[in-house]
């Protein structure tokens, strides 16, 4: 494996063998990326506004938060093909139930990538995006940080440009990661695993998740970001593209619990196509400092989004996550539910809109963050904002913060349960909402696992 | 007997300001006691400061209960020695479900000497399903009950009837009613009641806290006290309840010049 650099010369190497286009995409994105200041040199930079966090508190808290970051101390390395090193066949991500294929990369290098032959027959493709780029080369050139996570993220309404620093040196340096695509009207049963893992320290990832799902298919994915150890040094920078084609039911889960030292920026966003489902997961336990931009369009008519988010943090972790649902088309609805439990000295913001652009009449919106917080030094920053240029809505959203109840506590104690296991019952019954309405019991199960690691 | 509860000279505040002022009372096991008095008496404040809500500052006094003073004790340790307090207002917890609940609190209780906070510690979970549907059917209680949220969207009466599961569920030596029948209509009051005097026995001992006697029309009290101000003024046995039903509060208030 090589250890790169984040420069101009590297972009050279990695790019080296793959197509004339994909070179310039990336150098493109390099451009940009020399272009625009790091978050935390500049008082009130673009990437502010990417996040959408209007509060001056909140941003110095973050700035303060960034400032131990220096992206030079990060390598990004060059992915090899796993088949070449013999490492095709290597351990596939341990798992309690049927796998219908899974793929593990650590470091960015894929080393185990299986789909059952059965699906692979059928026409699923799914495979560590550098040997997609071969394969594949074609659905890359349409979908590969064309219309979902671009360099430019525009929305519509507001008809302002953004640009994110991470989102370009993403596009510049991108390595590993996956593509799955699912052929029209196939629906996958059983689930597909990924684990994207790192291990060395010092180590940059910027594995780029690319799902297509045409027309009329179905497929659920289950997606881990996890380090190997619990005190190597890392830097995330990635993207997740999801297309929910016509009449698609796409379920994606991504489980982030990289170590604690751990940097991760990302932007997810998904395009929801006439009459599709998308349920999307998003659980955060993880990172020194998380930035995350998620959105979702309902693009097509008649489509649905439910969006599901769980975050527990402790120690000084810091995680934000800014959401967008944006409606594009009418009779398109969405449903978001985040809930999130703060320790010790960590501080979580979550910033949401809901856009419900001019043509998308009979938009039904539900937006709702609660936060609880366990400890007198967490701090949590809420915002909920809605944007509605159409007349016929229904949006509703709301957001609450609030301590662990006494009452809840004296109540369960009385009963004979000590505090630590009261506190435990009360921020698994705070979870539960978003449990109970994740529709896989294996990803429940799993979840409550890193909650209740959290708790101790 | 060590498992009577003792109450010496009891005084507790709220927020600075003295609320029960000098109580004495025992309660053996076995035995069930009334302790009547207008709003404002300090009836609640008696039976939290008693469980060990951290709101309540006892200011001296003891309260003796298995031969220690539980005073210095968390309200789960109180539990553990076989005290037991169902709540006028029982506080809802969403997303946890009664059955789990109970299973911690009964594995809690039933395990003396370990801490309880090790799952392993728990009651296997059929012989704790078995008992739970048993003690459910006795009461009454519908079975969706045990999957739905701790007093989460309960009406009055289930409240009510949730707390007496708990009661029959943890099989204390001395429970404490606090104004169990307040916002019940009569019907509820009927089951309610009659749901309590199925669990009394030489077991278990019961003091009954209420401002109204139409419980105790279900409960007979052997004791009846008669709280004012902060202190026990009358006790007697079931003919202070019968004159409090006809007369009210007013003679007792101005026998003892209030």
């Amino acid at each position: 494996m090589q250890k790169g650099h984040f420069s101009k010369e590297f972009i050279q190497k990695i790019a080296a063998t793959e197509p004339q286009w994909m070179r310039k995409k990336r150098l493109e994105a390099y451009a940009l990326y020399e272009s625009l200041p790091m978050p935390h040199t500049t008082e009130d930079d673009v990437w502010r506004r990417t996040v959408d966090i209007r509060t001056q508190d909140y941003w110095r808290r973050t700035r303060r938060h960034l400032r131990g970051f220096a992206l030079e101390k990060y390598h990004p390395s060059a992915a090899t093909n796993g088949e070449a090193l013999g490492l095709s066949g290597l351990q596939p991500p341990s798992t309690s139930e049927e796998t219908a294929g899974a793929l593990v990369q650590v470091d960015g290098q894929c080393q185990h990538a299986s789909l059952s032959t059965a699906l692979e027959r059928k026409g699923v493709y799914f495979a560590h995006l550098h040997t997609a780029l071969r394969e594949r080369e074609e659905l890359l050139r349409s979908y590969f940080m064309t219309r979902a996570v671009t360099l430019e993220t525009a929305l519509k309404s507001g008809n302002i440009a953004l640009h994110n620093k991470f989102d370009a040196l993403h596009g510049a340096f991108w390595q590993g990661g996956y593509l799955l695509h699912v052929p029209k009207g196939l629906r996958v049963e059983v689930p597909l695993h990924v684990h994207i893992k790192m291990s060395e320290a010092q180590q940059a990832d910027l594995s780029h998740t690319l799902i297509i799902a045409e027309a009329g298919s179905q497929v659920t994915i289950l997606e881990d970001n996890l380090s190997t150890d619990d005190t190597t040094s890392g830097f995330h920078s990635g993207a997740v593209e999801i297309f929910a084609g016509q009449n698609a039911t796409v379920t994606y889960v991504q489980v982030q619990h990289w170590n604690r030292h751990t940097w991760n920026f990302a932007s997810h966003r998904a395009i929801v196509d006439r009459d599709a489902q998308l349920c999307w997961v998003t659980a955060a336990f993880g990172g020194r400092l998380s930035k995350v931009n998620q959105a979702v369009v309902l693009e097509g008519t008649g489509c649905n989004a439910k969006m599901l988010g769980l975050s527990f943090t402790d120690a000084r972790q810091h995680l934000d996550v800014s959401t967008a649902q944006e409606h594009v088309s009418p009779h398109t609805s969405s449903d978001l539910l985040y809930r999130t439990v703060l320790k010790d000295r960590s501080q979580t913001a979550w910033g949401g809109n809901i856009y419900v652009y001019p043509e998308a009449n009979h938009t039904d919106a539900y937006q709702k963050n609660d936060n609880l917080v366990l400890s007198e030094r967490a701090h949590t920053d809420t915002l909920p904002g809605l944007e509605i240029k159409a007349h016929e809505v229904r949006c509703t959203h709301g957001a609450t913060a609030g301590k662990i109840d006494a009452e809840q506590v004296f109540y369960l104690m009385s009963r004979g349960i000590p505090y630590a296991q009261a506190e435990r019952l009360i921020v698994d019954g705070f979870f539960e909402p978003v449990m109970e309405r994740i529709p896989l019991e294996s990803v429940q199960e799993e979840l409550r696992k890193l909650v209740t690691q959290k708790l101790a | 007997m060590s498992n009577d509860l003792v109450i010496k000279d009891l005084h507790i505040k709220v927020q600075g300001k003295p609320i029960i002022k000098g109580l004495n009372l025992t309660v053996k096991q076995g035995e069930i006691h009334a302790l009547m008095g207008p709003n404002g008496s300090g009836k609640s404040t008696l039976a939290n400061g008693l469980m060990g809500h951290p709101f309540y500052d006892i200011d001296s006094g003891e309260v003796i209960f298995n031969g220690v003073d539980i005073l210095e004790l968390e309200a789960n340790e109180r539990a553990k020695l076989g005290l037991f307090l169902a709540f006028q207002y029982p506080t809802a917890i969403p997303g946890v479900s009664l059955a789990n609940f109970l299973r911690l609190a009964v594995s809690a209780v039933r395990n003396q000497g370990t801490n309880g906070s090790d799952t392993n510690d728990l009651i296997p979970m059929r012989e704790f399903r078995r008992e739970l549907r048993d003690k459910m059917k006795q009461l009454g209680v519908d079975d969706s009950f045990a999957r739905r949220y701790l007093n989460d969207g309960f009406s009055g009466g289930e409240k009510k009837r949730a707390e007496i599961l708990q009661l029959a569920m943890l099989e204390p030596k001395i429970a404490i009613l606090d104004e169990t029948d307040s916002g019940l209509d009569i019907d509820a009051v009927r089951i309610v009641g009659e749901s309590v005097s199925r669990l009394i026995g030489p077991e278990l001992g019961v003091l009954i806290i209420t401002h109204y006697p139409r419980l105790l029309d279900y409960i007979q009290p052997q004791f009846v006290h008669i709280l004012l101000d902060g202190r026990i003024v009358e006790s007697g046995g079931w003919e202070l309840t019968q004159m409090l039903e006809a007369e009210g509060y007013d003679p007792i208030r101005e026998k003892h010049g209030f």
